[in-house]
């Protein structure tokens, strides 16, 4: 109840992993943790789809719908009559981030 | 540590062909001379602190620049250490600040003044202009070692075999947050604990300023509208609930109920409007209907509008998802536009009401 970030875009396919630990290193948030054979998703829930990990893994063992979530960026591009999946931005004179 | 060692690499590298066609693609001429390295210092002084500040609160919000290039902290030699950083002064302070008594050389790439978080989410933190910055300023020729270290939250942006496949420089993701720098250095490994990310009291107080100044001006228009539409007592609540959506929320976030941020703005516009709630009906002045209608109004209109601005404070923390953010989107945004919308319309009754009065 009240908890839309319960689900996301995050899909691990451990038969493919290396055990480089790449994602381990990346996620600011511990979504995977080290394994014996291979890494272990331990955590989906606290994804944020930020990409890192699956930009950083050498084989595609990760796949993620990377994007901005910041609703101011989502409404403006919408507004805009943009996507609000692939072209909000956030960033500029009168963006949110700093 | 061995620098060139490049464990876990399953990445054939490039040929010399595709990479000079890589460089050639993203408009790299090589008569181009490589730029000069500048030396800096680990200290923050008083402009800088200047800049910063001006940075927190909007001023000039794209001109926080720091000039891409190489730079040399203390004096580095061919075995030093590179960093790369964006070039937003913030991210660049930090990291030379937190380096102090380190030999160095510091890589500023062209982010467009956006930090490293919000420059890796665009991508402009990112693999092409790392590669690219590496030729143009001629790293390979003053460095013995092929290693870079990266601040970990410009990961989003960037892949590091790629970097590797077509710089030869092995990507090594520091820890998130610049002040564990020294650290990490003894042995080149992040705890835990460094590699997450967090969002404390401090890191939220500090976005308050840029939050509130987003706001100025509906608020004013609002304000004014309100201050017309109803007296002075309607026209404060705007500006209150502006500062709670913007300044108050963003301060109380963790402590308020439910995990969705709308709830929590809405929430916390309740708490807001409440004593001016208990004010209105300790009013015996006031026709009951007119006190009834403007209660109605005030308890639909406020936690509407800290309900969305505490929406869009998604963009600023450190966890909200695309996915996420979306849900919330279509969840709540027509719950707030139609209580709102009510609302509004229970004050043009009553300002239709007191003009009438008036004639």
């Amino acid at each position: 109840m009240f908890n839309s970030y319960e689900e996301n875009t995050l899909q691990y396919y451990p038969e493919k992993c290396i055990n480089c630990l790449m994602c381990t290193q990346v996620c600011p948030h511990g979504v995977f943790t080290e394994g014996e054979k291979h890494v272990e998703l331990t955590r989906p829930e606290l994804c944020m789809e930020c990409g890192a990990c699956a930009g950083n893994c050498p084989v595609q063992a990760i796949e993620v719908q990377s994007g901005v979530g910041c609703a101011w960026a989502m409404i403006n591009a919408a507004l805009k009559g943009k996507d609000m999946d692939s072209e909000a931005s956030c960033c500029g004179e009168d963006g949110c981030c700093q | 540590m061995d620098n060139t060692s490049d464990t876990g690499s399953c990445c054939p590298s490039d040929s010399k062909e595709d990479t000079g066609q890589f460089i050639q693609m993203i408009g790299l001429d090589k008569n181009v001379p490589a730029p000069e390295i500048r030396e800096i210092t680990s200290l923050i002084t008083f402009n800088d602190r200047l800049d910063h500040f001006l940075a927190r609160w909007g001023v000039n919000r794209m001109r926080h620049i720091v000039e891409p290039g190489i730079y040399k902290l203390g004096n580095p030699d061919a075995d030093s250490p590179v960093f790369v950083s964006a070039n937003y002064t913030l991210s660049f302070d930090a990291l030379r600040s937190s380096l102090a008594g380190i030999d160095c050389y510091i890589l500023v790439i062209d982010t467009k003044g956006i930090n490293v978080w919000c420059a890796a989410g665009k991508g402009t933190f990112g693999t092409d202009e790392i590669i690219y910055r590496i030729r143009w300023s001629g790293l390979a020729k003053f460095v013995n070692h092929r290693n870079l270290i990266l601040p970990q939250l410009g990961a989003p942006g960037v892949s590091a075999h790629e970097v590797k496949r077509k710089s030869g420089f092995k990507v090594e993701y520091g820890p998130v947050r610049a002040q564990d720098l020294p650290e990490y250095l003894k042995n080149h490994m992040a705890t835990t604990e460094m590699r997450k990310v967090r969002f404390t009291f401090r890191d939220r107080l500090v976005l308050t300023p840029i939050e509130f100044i987003h706001v100025i001006k509906p608020t004013l228009i609002a304000t004014i509208i309100l201050y017309l539409l109803s007296g002075p007592f309607a026209a404060f609540l705007a500006v209150v609930a502006a500062f709670a959506g913007t300044v108050l929320f963003p301060v109380l976030m963790p402590y308020l109920p439910a995990h969705d941020l709308s709830i929590k703005g809405i929430i916390l516009g309740w708490l807001v409007a409440l004593p001016f709630g208990i004010s209105l009906a300790a009013n015996n002045t006031m026709f009951l209907w007119k006190e009834m209608l403007s209660l109605i109004a005030m308890f639909l209109i406020v936690p509407a509008v800290t309900g969305y601005l505490a929406l869009n404070f998604t963009g600023c923390t450190t966890y909200t998802s695309r996915t996420g953010v979306k849900k919330e989107i279509f969840r709540y945004v027509p719950y707030m536009a139609l209580t709102a919308g009510t609302g509004l319309l229970c004050l043009l009754v009553l300002a239709v009401a007191h003009l009438k009065e008036m004639i």
